[in-house]
């Protein structure tokens, strides 16, 4: 997945020199690249040692003093808990409803605003607004102003009484997410569009092609690293999705829209299962890792058929 | 110029109209509630909270001054404290630490490159228990300063990326020149890395600054009252007042604007940001 990543980069970076002299040397070019180094090493991958660790132990916090080594009890209680289960579902289904919806819109707006036309600065500018807005204020403006049945905007406009939120939570929370991560799906793929050439796309019209051949022959293939790029970035931010779970649904109704950082959350501090959290919290790392890396052979092999056919 | 080709001109024009016009229209959908938002800030309670919505009315501050009032201030500047903080350090960090990853390259730069984005694939809750633990034995919650090292990790691996990116614009031969005439390592920083770099350095602590003044997680599970962010007074607002949604709206309104702002200036290289440096 790393790889993808520095793809685009690649092109244009020139070639490293080898780091050449003494062992003197070597430091004095480490030497601004520690403190960073140093700092993210102690504060992300010491923490997440330490979780590991705790993972192995009986503990709940409302038990002081009893902390028993366990192995892979929690891990087993954790599995075996349908709780988590349908966590992890609903963080894929969540993830995934986002990221897919997001992307498609995108997309439509990345093409209409690769054209030129009357005021496209400030089209851009108010597309990119909702993407700028505090993602808490965001979710709280969705569930009151927008959502609520009796004076939300949208059963204000359409009528209806539809309860939005608790007819459709998982609706409601893809739809505020899908709001949000919109435009930066928008600013990735214009970002690609514009990186085409028009000479080609020029030629290929000269030749007798029509829009829509160009637009599955040229521009989608030519998109394609940046489409990977922006699902996968997009994955990345949505898997972490909090805000809009916490105050939109608080995981309801039932465990509907309960993700794996809300129900990590919950184990945490509503249950005090420290020991579960951990273990939990060692399942999602490995399943986001595990995930993003099948994701994205998926996506390029269904390319490449699409490209081969 | 012949004819057909005036004919296909004026096609083109006809289609870029139109679907400019499509694109005006999108435009204003998308941002609808953040209108919305700001038109309901200006009303009173009983005029916010109708079906049908109400359009017209007289515009009022009330609700702003009642958010003041609720004390917003030290939440205010709680965020601001963390996340302008925050910004410095992890600018001061990342910079160097960029520039040994692409100027003057350590042997294996890019295993460090690609720790400090796998840093950031983690999920805040996977290793966020050892973290809080740590912190409630050291008797640093409700610390600002807890939060400005927490937003420094969060934020450093986006900036590393970022600031390399952009340093890889240097022109290595203008530096060489300027090794061989004998500027040492001040003065190329100074005449000639600075100019070229400080659009981006400045677009990356923007971004910086978003991220952090928007953090929710962190902020809900390690502060209590001193330091509360401002994020955290939004979801204090709504669950003690009934007839709420002007008040939430003004509140929400005055806690996006600085991001807003930010994210407007740094639009042209917000993309770059969010890409970690991969699209330009």
């Amino acid at each position: 997945m790393t790889t993808l990543v520095a793809r685009p980069d690649e092109r244009t970076q020139p070639p490293v020199r080898p780091t050449k002299g003494g062992a003197k040397d070597r430091w004095i070019r480490r030497a601004p690249l520690l403190p960073a180094l140093i700092f993210a090493i102690v504060i992300t991958q010491v923490p997440f040692l330490y979780t590991l660790y705790l993972s192995t132990l009986s503990w709940n916090a409302l038990r002081p003093g009893d902390k028993p080594f366990v192995g892979f009890d929690n891990y087993v209680t954790v599995l075996s808990d349908t709780r988590l289960r349908s966590a992890l579902f609903n963080t894929v289904l969540l993830t995934a409803g986002a990221v897919v919806f997001s992307m498609i819109l995108g997309l439509l707006l990345a093409l209409l605003l690769d054209r030129q036309f009357f005021g496209r600065g400030v089209v851009r500018t108010l597309l990119i607004t909702p993407f700028l807005i505090m993602p808490i204020a965001a979710a709280l403006l969705w569930k009151h102003a927008i959502f609520n049945p009796t004076y939300g905007l949208i059963n204000g406009l359409f009528g209806g009484s539809t309860d939005w939120v608790s007819s459709y939570p998982k609706g409601a929370v893809i739809a505020t997410m899908v709001w949000q991560w919109t435009p930066f799906m928008m600013l990735i793929l214009l970002a690609g569009l514009q990186s085409q050439s028009n000479d080609v796309i020029e030629a290929a019209r000269v030749d007798g092609a029509n829009a829509w051949q160009i637009f599955r022959r040229m521009t989608l293939p030519h998109l394609r690293q940046y489409l990977e790029l922006g699902a996968l970035l997009g994955s990345i931010y949505l898997v972490n999705t909090f805000d809009a779970i916490f105050s939109i649904t608080q995981g309801g109704p039932g465990t509907a829209t309960t993700n794996l950082p809300y129900e990590i959350y919950l184990t945490m501090f509503r249950k005090f299962e420290y020991g579960e959290a951990s273990a939990a919290g060692v399942i999602v790392v490995i399943l986001t890792i595990g995930v993003a890396t099948f994701a994205l052979r998926v996506i390029s092999s269904l390319f490449k058929m699409e490209e081969n056919r | 110029m012949t004819a057909p080709a005036v004919g296909v001109k004026m096609t083109k024009r006809m289609s870029n109209t139109i679907w400019g016009s499509v694109a005006w229209i999108a435009a204003i959908i998308f941002v609808f509630p953040v209108l919305w938002m700001a038109l309901t800030s200006f009303k009173q309670e009983n005029a916010a909270a109708t079906n049908p919505p109400t359009w017209f009315f007289e515009p009022t501050l009330a609700q702003y001054g009642q958010v003041f009032d609720r004390n917003i201030t030290p939440f205010l500047l709680n965020s601001l404290m963390a996340s302008v903080f925050s910004t410095l350090l992890v600018v001061v960090l990342a910079t160097p630490a960029a520039y040994a990853l692409s100027l003057r390259p350590v042997a294996k730069w890019s295993d460090s490159l690609f720790f400090f984005i796998s840093t950031k694939m983690m999920p805040v809750v996977a290793a966020f228990l050892p973290v809080y633990l740590l912190v409630k034995h050291l008797g640093l919650l409700d610390n600002i300063w807890t939060m400005v090292l927490l937003y420094t990790s969060m934020n450093l691996p986006l900036a590393v990326w970022m600031m390399r990116s952009f340093l890889l614009e240097v022109p290595r031969e203008v530096l060489e020149a300027g090794e061989v005439d004998g500027a040492g390592l001040l003065t190329s920083i100074r005449k000639i890395i600075l100019p070229i770099v400080s659009p981006g350095l400045a677009a990356t602590a923007l971004i910086c600054f978003i991220f952090s003044w928007n953090e929710f997680f962190l902020a809900l599970n390690l502060t209590a009252t001193n330091a509360s962010t401002a994020p955290i007074f939004l979801v204090g607002f709504i669950s003690s007042e009934g007839a709420f949604l002007a008040r939430l709206c003004a509140a929400a309104t005055l806690l996006s604007l600085p991001v807003l702002i930010a994210g407007w200036l740094a639009q042209n290289k917000l993309v770059r940001g969010l890409s970690m440096g991969a699209v330009k």
